[in-house]
């Protein structure tokens, strides 16, 4: 990279059948993605889905086994981090901790040549409203202000791509959503491209303007956030982002333009735009929020799908919604989300209930039944439904 | 490992410790604080009043007087100075040598072999094996190598390098050999413990900032392993600067190159002039002392044990 | 971090350190095998005599003996004062604090031949006889500092959180301290004890300034040196060498499994 000048703004990122392998397993898998120019990128997913390694591959901190990387239509593949043009923010920000917030913000600019280090780290403080402590080393200040100096240090290099390796990671709650519209208006402000990894999907939507759901060295689905949480089409990001009550069953009937599935003498419909395949055993899906709760037997209209009877086996209630488990014979367990638009439940645990949905809701998802279920054990409906409520305490308690 | 001692680390508890049953506190403490003031202190003084004696008057060897004869430093300074200055200049030369040759060897320890923790340990024990068997007899198997007839000065005079007539042994060189080789353990180790705990981070976030491997060395893993590399020189220059089993006609040098610690000895232990010897070990604490006081300075005493 | 080339060159250069630290390890070794007369410079012949009858040679053994009593008796009155003052130091505060750290610093960044000339004088001045006692005396001062380095940070990187479960489950101060913290204490003064150990077991300048008549293996080496070393004394220190690395490769490897087992639960 030329010394002494910086890169005209953002680049396109561009992998190509990137496999990373480590002895014993394979952390990316033939990983082919691109990037444009200034958008915001996040990739999401559980630890250990080779996110990380993805990130520290672009960053040339590992060795890609095959393929290629590029940035701006250049091949960097080989080169070492140095000499690449992009910068990081590291999960535990790796601030120096023997030089000055100053030092650190100058440092790259340094090490490039570029004229008037000092002033430009300056501004960079300035931006992340941290200017006031520039004489300050990382460890006197709060954890906040360390992520903002690690902004600020890989932002004043004015890199082609920035890498933020789960920044937020380590700040409480009410600091996360903080200093994640921050990080948003920041990225408007300087027009980078932003690559971020996380495994808070909550974090993934509200930021990236694209969001890749990554699993096993793979990528799921890629879209905008919209996109992937109104049409999921595996059962891994189904339940990845947010929560989904899945159904398995053969397609017992196709018209035009819908299929039904059969399930334990119910049948439930699902337009054909919004199923991926539409033949042999298919697992259907419908969100929670998206379910209506009935105490009385609705009649069944062609535009809705209707299961029941049923029983409440659990009642929860979280503030903005109450959350029902509904036992229903021969389907199983369905998790609904009902706003509290009226004052109290609506329904008491043990009543006898019925659960319609409309029909343009519903998606049907590309996994072949049988084949090896893609999401662990511990992301089954019911588990998930109890590790939100959990969550959703904690967070009362906190906020 | 004791080897911590120089080593900086944040000095935590204290504020928490709470402040409980005074005579507890005195239980514990009294013991090995009188232990130490009664045969560290006191003799401590007792050197200073020593080095100030002059002869008896009733002329017997070995007999002295109290007195304030601060002339004992003058001559020992005119009659010692030049070995006084050559265990400054060894001990620093043989630092320096076991300096350049540790810190890599600490690097590899604390850094490549991070992932492989059963390999580092064995590697650790390979460093400290010396401190298992005796000081002396490793000196010796140094003098037998180095020696005339030895393996080594027959090779270099087999090939020409080295002069018929020429020696290792009892030489300058020797002498900064063997200080170098016996005090190498306590410069790896300080070295290797500021290493192991260096956050790999650091260098990756180096190297993302645009420094290439030289560049990051220098501005990011040097600095911050800078605690460990004053601690082994502290470490190897102060039994370097008052060893003298190294320097001893016995071992690996001659009578050229007798340092402070070999007369130290020779006086105490051989010509009886307790005065004198107590006059070069105070000379010598002093500029251990000012070294000592730098360090303290920098890093407080809060990390001292 | 390294990569390539300067990785490669690291390991070599380490491979070579290390054969450079162990040569007059293994030389000393190799020569407690030779069949030598009177001394034990060159290599005449391979022979099992030295390993076999090491007490032959006048004064060995005897010395051997001498330098165990010493180690052992310095050791046990280092290792219980020095815990006692790593326990104050750390869990309670005190006025003299900073005199006290002082005070545990400095005998650790004396010269040794201070330390020595410093004890001898003392002892002069009082009239002491010196001998084994008096060896004794310089090698528990000098071991304290070292067990009290160790211990200490033992204690600090102990849980705080445990002693405070037992005292909230009604332990009393003192059920307290022998039913957890001693307990714990334990690997932290054990490895104190065998730091003493060594330390006191390998010194030759201290006690040479105060042993008098008293001769401890390395005193007993280092008059040798001038007329010879006799091979017994290579043989006593190849066995307590061969003793103390398998004794830590031994803990080494046996905590390096007990991690692997932890792993894997």
């Amino acid at each position: 990279m030329a010394r002494g000048q910086f890169d005209e703004a953002g680049a396109d990122l561009e992998l190509q059948g990137v496999t990373k392998r480590f002895p014993g397993f394979t952390a990316v898998d033939d990983l082919t993605l691109t990037i444009p120019a200034g958008s915001f990128f996040a990739l999401l997913g559980p630890s250990g889905c080779g996110k990380t390694t993805t990130l520290r591959l672009v960053a040339g901190l590992e060795d890609a086994t095959e393929g290629r990387i590029l940035i701006g239509g250049k091949d960097v593949t080989s080169t070492k981090p140095h000499q690449r043009p992009v910068n990081t923010v590291f999960q535990s920000y790796a601030l120096f901790p023997h030089m000055t917030v100053l030092e650190n913000v100058e440092f790259g600019l340094k090490r490039r040549g570029i004229s008037d280090a000092g002033q430009k780290a300056h501004e960079a403080l300035r931006l992340v409203e941290l200017d006031h402590l520039a004489g300050r080393k990382p460890q006197q200040l709060s954890g906040g202000q360390q992520q903002r100096v690690a902004l600020a240090r890989a932002i004043v290099n004015r890199p082609a791509l920035l890498l933020l390796d789960e920044p937020l990671g380590a700040l409480d709650l009410k600091l996360r959503r903080q200093m994640q519209l921050e990080l948003k208006s920041i990225q408007g402000e300087v027009g980078l491209t932003f690559l971020h990894v996380t495994h808070d999907q909550e974090e993934a939507m509200t930021m990236a303007d694209t969001v890749a759901v990554m699993n096993k060295g793979r990528i799921e689905q890629l879209g905008a956030p919209e996109e992937l949480y109104e049409l999921p089409h595996t059962a891994f990001v189904a339940n990845f982002l947010g929560q989904s009550n899945l159904f398995t069953g053969p397609v017992a009937g196709t018209t035009a333009d819908s299929i039904s599935v059969e399930l334990a003498g119910h049948k439930i419909v699902v337009p054909k735009s919004r199923a991926k395949r539409h033949t042999g055993e298919v697992t259907v899906g419908i969100r929670p929020e998206k379910l209506r709760l009935h105490t009385e037997a609705p009649t069944p209209v062609p535009e809705d799908n209707l299961l029941g009877p049923g029983r409440i086996a659990d009642v929860s209630f979280s503030g903005v919604s109450t959350q029902y488990l509904v036992d229903i014979p021969g389907v199983g367990s369905i998790v609904v989300f009902a706003q509290n638009s009226t004052f109290g439940p609506v329904a008491a645990e043990g009543a006898e209930v019925w659960l319609t949905w409309h029909i343009e809701h519903g998606f049907g998802l590309l996994d072949e039944p049988g084949e090896e279920s893609k999401f662990a054990s511990d992301t089954d409906t019911q588990t998930l439904a109890v590790q939100r409520r959990k969550r959703l305490e904690s967070e009362l308690e906190a906020g | 490992m004791a080897f911590g001692a120089f080593a900086s680390t944040e000095a935590p508890a204290v504020e928490q410790a709470p402040r409980r049953k005074s005579r507890v506190v005195l239980f514990l403490l009294l013991p090995g604080i009188l232990y130490l003031l009664l045969f560290f202190a006191v003799p401590l003084v007792s050197l200073a009043l020593t080095s100030l004696q002059q002869p008896s008057l009733t002329g017997d060897i070995g007999s002295y007087d109290y007195a304030f004869n601060w002339q004992n430093y003058v001559v020992v300074i005119e009659r010692y100075g030049p070995h006084i200055l050559r265990s400054f200049g060894y001990a620093v030369t043989a630092t320096v040598f076991a300096l350049l040759f540790s810190y890599p060897l600490a690097y590899f320890i604390g850094v490549t072999l991070r992932p492989y923790r059963l390999l580092q340990g064995l590697a650790l024990v390979l460093v400290i094996a010396p401190f298992f068997i005796s000081f002396l007899l490793r000196t010796l198997a140094w003098k037998q190598i180095l020696a005339d007839e030895g393996p080594v000065v027959s090779f270099l005079q087999a090939l020409q390098l080295m002069p018929a007539d020429a020696q290792i042994t009892g030489t300058a060189f020797s002498v900064i050999f063997g200080l170098t080789y016996n005090f190498i353990p306590f410069m790896v180790l300080p070295i290797y413990t500021s290493l192991e705990r260096l956050d790999l981070r650091y260098v990756e976030a180096g190297a993302d900032l645009y420094a290439s491997p030289a560049t990051t060395f220098r501005k990011v893993t040097l600095p911050l392993s800078a605690p460990g590399i004053i601690s082994g020189v502290l470490l190897t220059f102060i039994p370097a600067a008052g060893d003298y089993i190294n320097a001893s006609r016995d071992f690996l040098g001659s009578t050229d190159t007798a340092m402070i610690g070999n007369v130290i000895e020779a006086n105490f232990l051989v010509l009886q002039n307790y005065p004198a010897a107590a006059a070069l070990s105070f000379i010598l604490m002093s500029v251990i002392l000012v070294l000592i006081s730098f360090y303290v300075r920098r890093s407080g005493t809060e990390d001292l044990v | 971090m390294t990569r390539g080339f300067g990785r490669y060159a690291l390991i070599v250069y380490s491979v070579i350190a290390f054969t450079f630290i162990l040569i007059p390890i293994v030389y000393t070794i190799v020569f407690s095998f030779n069949d030598a007369r009177r001394t034990n410079i060159i290599w005449r012949g391979f022979t099992l005599d030295n390993w076999l009858n090491v007490c032959q040679s006048q004064g060995v053994c005897e010395a051997f003996g001498t330098s165990i009593l010493v180690g052992v008796v310095a050791t046990v009155l280092a290792t219980v004062l020095g815990t006692m003052i790593a326990i104050a130091l750390v869990r309670y505060r005190f006025r003299f604090r900073k005199a006290t750290t002082l005070l545990l610093f400095l005998p650790m960044a004396t010269p040794e031949v201070v330390l020595g000339a410093g004890l001898a004088a003392e002892f002069l001045t009082a009239g002491v006889q010196k001998g084994v006692g008096t060896i004794i005396l310089a090698h528990t001062m000098f071991c304290i500092s070292f067990v009290v380095v160790t211990v200490r940070a033992r204690i600090e990187s102990l849980d705080p959180a445990l002693e405070e479960a037992g005292r909230d489950l009604y332990g009393s101060p003192a059920q307290v301290f022998w039913h957890i913290t001693f307990p714990l204490l334990i690997p932290g003064i054990m490895a104190a004890a065998l730091l003493s150990f060594a330390l006191s077991f390998d010194d030759f300048i201290i006690t040479n300034f105060n042993a008098g008549p008293a001769v401890t293996l390395p005193r007993y080496i280092y008059t040798a040196a001038a007329r010879g070393i006799p091979p017994e004394a290579n043989v006593v220190a190849s066995a307590v060498f061969i003793a103390a690395i398998v004794i830590v490769i031994v803990v080494q490897v046996s905590s390096a499994a007990r991690r692997k087992r932890l792993a894997a639960l």
